[in-house]
Parts: structure tokens; sequence; C-alpha cells
């Protein structure tokens, strides 16, 4: 069965996609709401002689069409500042996804406010707002200190049950606090809800991390803030065993070149959005025996046009959805279109690999799971599927 | 008379030229190197054919989807300006475009997978929604006053506008990571349809406007300077406002369902063609079509090769060019 549709029945929402995205989508969401701020401009300000700016503004035909001189300049102002709103409200929601954050930086500290309140108490009342941070207090075994997650936390099942405190952009902040936590486990991004955590006094943990050896690194210090340095110790071992055994399974096997899917437009191949050479998700293609076709681009997420899928010829596809659940049907039409392209490699020889579950994009515990799904697309031979 | 056919002979000649070379000389261009004795040798089976892959199905129809939703952006944004009379009117200042963009967040946050005679769910939703904008309008449009004003017109519309774009700010919200990602995807503009069934599904749309367009020019050319003297000289002005409105709008709605929400083409251009040739609509909309067509295409080639193999969404493209232009234009006319 080539389809691969698979589906461990994991809900976690995350995505694993690239911070530096969102550069762009910035700039882009001015433009889309371009037209609201014309719309003010219009209606509210009066900018022109009439009342509401609109009843007559001359087309100026006789002038060349130009009938626009302070108006437009006045425009200009207007299109700015209602970018700039734009602007605010996107990098909100461009940073809305949980492990965005946890992903854009190499780098985890232990934060100053972390110490502050209660040096050397030892948490038991922890809210996560990072589903990879609950995956890992789960997993060596804090489970049961956990008292709220986040809104995107649907794994282990033991969550479901427990009081959802909003995520990244809308931590609810006075739930949050009704709680009483003795440790809060953010993002650094989140600086105002940081500062009302730290006006509260309430120790925070900031987890952030960008590659897969940073996962068990990560895990490691945050049982040792815990007092379970020996649990979760043994927990990242076990990981760090489970991603070995792939890598030794797989030693000198050829390396297929791999195009790695994050996300495209259903049953069509538009907005094509790709792993580059950056990130977890790219190390555990590397780990499972891939070449990463796009791992010379120094970006964790892309999007790519067909025409360079084309010219890049990558043997194998793998394609995570880790927000959808489909039927075997649904994920053979999604397989279909990638016919449309019959000069790809991977797509004449039938090596178009459909991987579903929220775990996919999670950098958490279960990364062996995803390590063993791309092994096993990569290598049907070692591993059977 | 002699006079015009001259002068729109002079210009067709030079934006059609302008618009073929770019239709011509986009589907050579790019980052990977192809050879057209191969793109077109028979010899070789088209699904083992890379370089003929790469000409016909990421090259051509881009550039082709770019020529279409660029002339009728530009021709839209011409004719809602004689329409609106107003000058900063553009093809989305009426809600059509927000309407698609709700149409399209929906399709992609409520995870529709079907697709209608090869069309996408997110392409066939934007259409539709924008069509419900477009309905709004024009029944608000037409509730107080007998004939059309065009007043309640723009109020109705950049209110429309307003409150699309909150609902879409609400939808992003409540979508989970992937989708929100993929919706502000979509609002930045895209053009690598792959393949040619959007194309196709668009076209008809746009030909029935632009029938409805060629019929327009001298009426608009009295609509813009007033109503009443339009009225007057024998024009039935609510039959040109109601045909201009409608074929505009539903263009707008068939080239953003194919392209997206593509912004300043229609500003830009329409203002750009009057510098050049006057404000004779006969001309002016003619012209506008095929100079936001060549614009387009060549914004799309700048698009995918500039951060190759990254892809710039296309409307970042055309803001970043036009911004910059439109200013420098007002400066200029001073």
């Amino acid at each position: 069965m080539k389809t691969g549709a698979r589906g461990w029945g994991l809900g976690a929402r995350d995505s694993g996609l690239g911070i530096r995205d969102s550069g762009l989508e910035i700039r882009d969401s001015g433009l889309g709401i371009r037209d609201s701020g014309l719309g003010i401009r219009d209606s509210g300000l009066g900018i022109r002689d009439s009342g509401l700016g609109i009843r007559d503004s001359g087309l100026g035909i006789r002038d060349s069409g130009l009938g626009i001189h302070l108006t437009a300049v006045a425009l200009a102002l207007v299109l700015l500042m209602s970018a700039q709103t734009a602007q605010r409200v996107v990098v909100a929601r461009g940073l809305s996804c949980p492990e965005r954050a946890l992903l854009c930086s190499a780098s985890r500290r232990e934060p100053p406010g972390g110490r502050t309140a209660r040096s050397g108490h030892v948490p038991q009342r922890i809210i996560s707002l990072v589903p990879s941070a609950t995956e890992m207090l789960f997993a060596m075994g804090a489970g049961r200190r956990v008292v709220a997650v986040s809104s995107y936390d649907h794994y282990p099942p033991e969550v479901e049950r427990l009081p959802r405190v909003g995520a990244l952009v809308d931590p609810d902040v006075e739930r949050i606090l009704s709680l009483r936590p003795d440790l809060v486990i953010a993002y650094a991004s989140q600086t105002d809800f940081l500062a009302q955590l730290e006006r509260a006094r309430i120790p925070v943990y900031l987890y952030r991390h960008g590659s897969l050896a940073d996962i068990t690194v990560g895990m490691r210090d945050l049982g040792t803030r815990l007092g379970l340095a020996e649990q979760a110790s043994a927990a990242a071992a076990e990981i760090d065993r489970g991603l070995m055994d792939i890598r030794t399974r797989l030693a000198g096997k050829r390396r297929p070149r791999t195009m790695l899917v994050i996300g495209r437009e259903p049953q069509s191949l538009r907005a094509i959005n790709v792993s580059g050479g950056y990130g977890f998700l790219h190390d555990l293609l590397n780990l499972a025996g891939g070449e990463n076709v796009f791992g010379d681009v120094e970006r964790e997420s892309m999007m790519v046009a067909t025409e360079t899928i084309l010219a890049r010829a990558p043997e194998v596809i793998i394609e995570l959805h880790y927000s959808d659940r489909a039927s075997p049907d649904e994920a053979a039409r999604e397989r279909e279109a990638w016919n449309l392209l019959p000069a790809v490699p991977a797509v004449k020889s039938g090596r178009v690999y459909l991987l579903y579950g929220g775990e996919l994009v999670v950098p958490g515990p279960r990364v062996v799971l995803t390590a063993q799904a791309f092994a096993r697309a990569l290598h049907p031979d070692v591993l059977p599927r | 008379m002699t006079d015009v056919r001259r002068r729109l002979a002079v210009s067709m000649l030079v934006f059609g030229s302008l618009a073929f070379l770019a239709i011509i000389g986009a589907p050579l261009l790019g980052t990977t190197p192809i050879r057209l004795a191969r793109v077109f040798d028979r010899t070789i089976p088209f699904a083992d054919n890379v370089d003929a892959q790469i000409f016909f199905i990421a090259r051509l129809p881009r550039a082709l989807a770019g020529a279409l939703v660029g002339a009728t952006l530009a021709a839209a944004g011409v004719v809602f300006q004689a329409l609106l009379r107003n000058p900063l009117a553009t093809p989305f200042t009426l809600g059509v475009s927000a309407g698609a963009a709700l149409g399209a967040m929906l399709a992609i946050t409520m995870r529709l997978h079907l697709s209608l005679w090869g069309v996408s769910a997110v392409t066939a939703a934007s259409f539709a929604g924008s069509l419900c904008a477009v309905g709004i309008v024009y029944a608000m449009a037409r509730a107080r006053h007998r004939g059309f004003s065009t007043n309640i017109l723009l109020l109705a519309g950049v209110t429309l506008n307003s409150f699309f774009s909150a609902l879409i700010l609400f939808v992003q919200y409540l979508a989970d990571s992937a989708e929100a990602l993929r919706t502000m995807r979509w609002l930045m503009g895209d053009l690598d349809i792959a393949g040619y069934v959007p194309l196709l599904a668009a076209l008809p749309l746009c030909i029935v406007a632009f029938v409805a367009f060629a019929w327009l020019p001298r009426a608009l050319n009295l609509l813009s300077l007033d109503t009443d003297a339009a009225a007057s000289r024998g024009v039935d002005v609510l039959r040109v406002q109601r045909v201009a409105f409608f074929s505009a709008s539903m263009a707008t709605g068939a080239a953003v369902s194919l392209g997206g929400p593509i912004g300043f083409i229609g500003i830009i251009i329409p203002h750009l063609v009057r510098l050049m040739v006057g404000a004779d609509h006969r001309i002016v909309l003619p012209a506008s079509a095929l100079l936001g067509a060549a614009f387009l295409v060549a914004a799309d080639v700048v698009a995918r090769t500039a951060m190759s193999p990254v892809e710039l969404p296309v409307g970042i493209i055309t803001a970043l060019i036009g911004g910059p232009f439109f200013l420098w234009l007002l400066v200029r006319q001073r």
C-alpha cells in the first residue's frame, strides 16, 4: 500500500512551519487588508471636500486622468497606517501556531523569572502552553503535576480532561492565575504575557528549540528544573536509542533524494510548502535516510513552484497531513494530484507517500514515530511498512 | 474620429506588442535552463520530458493566468474608476475581493476537499464569495433609490470590505495554525496554477466581461463627467451603470478566484495608461488591459526567479513595484 494513509489517532494540531515565512506573510496581509484601508479613507476621514469624501471625486478626465494630488498623498499615508495595523494583527496571527515559536530558535535558556520567586522550590502545579513540552512532562512522569494545557494539546490522551488556557497568541491570563500554578511553560515571544506572570510572581520556564538534537537536551533541562533529572534523562535516552536504532539500521543505505511537503492546497498542486534545510523535520528526514532536495536552503519551510519541483527531481515525496484525517479513498485522491507532474521521478515510480497524524510535527518525545514513518517510506526494504 | 482611430491603432500596437512579448518571453525565462528543441521534441514521450513539462505545466499556464488576471484587473479598474467617478477606485473597492477572500478562507478552514470539474473547492468558494459580495452591494445600491446610486454603491462596498475583512480575521483567528498559514498564503496571490483547468474555468467569465467592456467606453466617457450630461446626450445611464458594475465585478471575481487578490494592478495600470494616452476610455480601456497583462506576467517572472528556489508571492512583487511607482507618479504630476 503506497498511499500510506496512516493515522495514529492523534490530533495535536501543531505545525512545524518556519517562522521565517512570517516575514512574507506580514507584508502580504498588508495587501490583503489594503482595501479596507481605502475604505477607512473613503468613509471616515473625509479627506476631500465632501463630508464622506466620495461625493465628487472627479476623475479629472481632461487633465490626463490624474485628479488626485492631495487626496492620494493622504491615501498613501492611510495605506501606510492601515498596513501597520494589519501587520500587528498578522504578526499575532502568523505566530498563532504554538510550535512555531518553539521552532524558531536553536537556543534555549533558563529565564531570569524562573528563579526569582521560589528558587529551590520544586514545581507541583504546572501549566504548559507548549504541546511538545506537555508531552515531555508526561514522558518523564510529571503528568500528574500538569494542571492545565494549551488549546492545541491533544496528547497524551490524559490532557483531554485538563482545562485549556489558550495558546501562543491568546493565553487566558485570568484562568491561568486562578489555577494558581507554580510554573508556567511558555514561549519566549509572549512578552506581554510573561510580564504579567512576573508581576504575579509566577515562575516561568521558557521553552524554545530548533533542531532534533535540541529535543532531548531540552527534555533533560526541563527535568532538572522539575527535580526529575533522572526520569527525564531516562526518557530522553529512550528517544536517543529509538533514533539511533533507525540510524544504525539504515547505515550505508543509498539516500534517495526526497522532498518533504508540509502543506499544499487540497486536490491540486498549488501553494506547495516544503521543508528547507533547517529544523527538526529536516533533521528527521536526514536521520531516516533521505537526502532533502531543498537541504541547501537555510530555511525551515518555503513555498516552491512546480517548476522548481520538476528541476529538483525528487525520487521520493513525503507529504505530511497533520491536521487532516482522511479515508484511504481521500488519501488516494490527494496522492493522484501529483500525477500532474509525471516527469518527477517520485511520481513516475509511484513513491509519493502521504503520512497522517498530529505527532508528525510536534518536536517532542514522539519524534521517534515520525522518524520511523519517514524511514518506512524511504527504505521499505529495511523497515517494512 | 480618425484621430482617435489612429491613436487607438498606435496604442494597440505598442501595448499589444508589450503583452505579446511578455507572454511569449515568460515561458522562456526561469531559473532552470530548458532547451526549446527538447521542449517541442515529439519523439520524447511527454511523461519523460522534463523540459516540456517545465514549459507547458509550470511556466505557460502561469504566463497565461498572469495575462488574464492582469488584463482583467486593469480593465476592471478603469471601469470602476469611471463608474464611481473616483480616481482611487480599484477592482477591490466594492468588496468583491474581500468576498472572494472570505469564501476562500472558509473553504480552507473547513477543509473542503471537493473539486468541481477539476476546479478546487477554494477556487469555487472564492468565486461564490465574490458573487455574494456583488449581490449585497447591488441590492444596497438599489434599495433606497429608484436609480443606481454610485454613492451608496461606494459606501456599501467600502463598508462591506471592512466587514468582510473583519470576518476574514475572525475566521483566521479560529483556524488552526496550518490553515491560518494557507489562508495567508492565498491572500498574497499566486499564479502557479499548475495546469490549464483553473484557467479554463475563469476564461468564459472574463470573455463575457470583455465583450461588455467593448460596449462601454463611449458611455463611460460621458458618464465619468456627469450623469445628467450623459443622460441628456442619449446615454441610458442606469443600463450603462448596471452593465459596468456587473461585468467589472464578475471579471474581478473570476480573476481573484484564479490568482488571489493581487493588488495595485487595478489602480496603477489605468493611471499609467492615462498618463501616456490621455483619458479617452476608447483607448484607455483596451490599452490598460494589455499593459496590465504585460505587467503581471513580468511581475510573476520576478516572483518565481528572484529568490529561487523559494517562490515569492506575486502580490508582494506588484506591491513593491506598484507602491513606489505610484508615489513617483504623484510627485511627477506636480
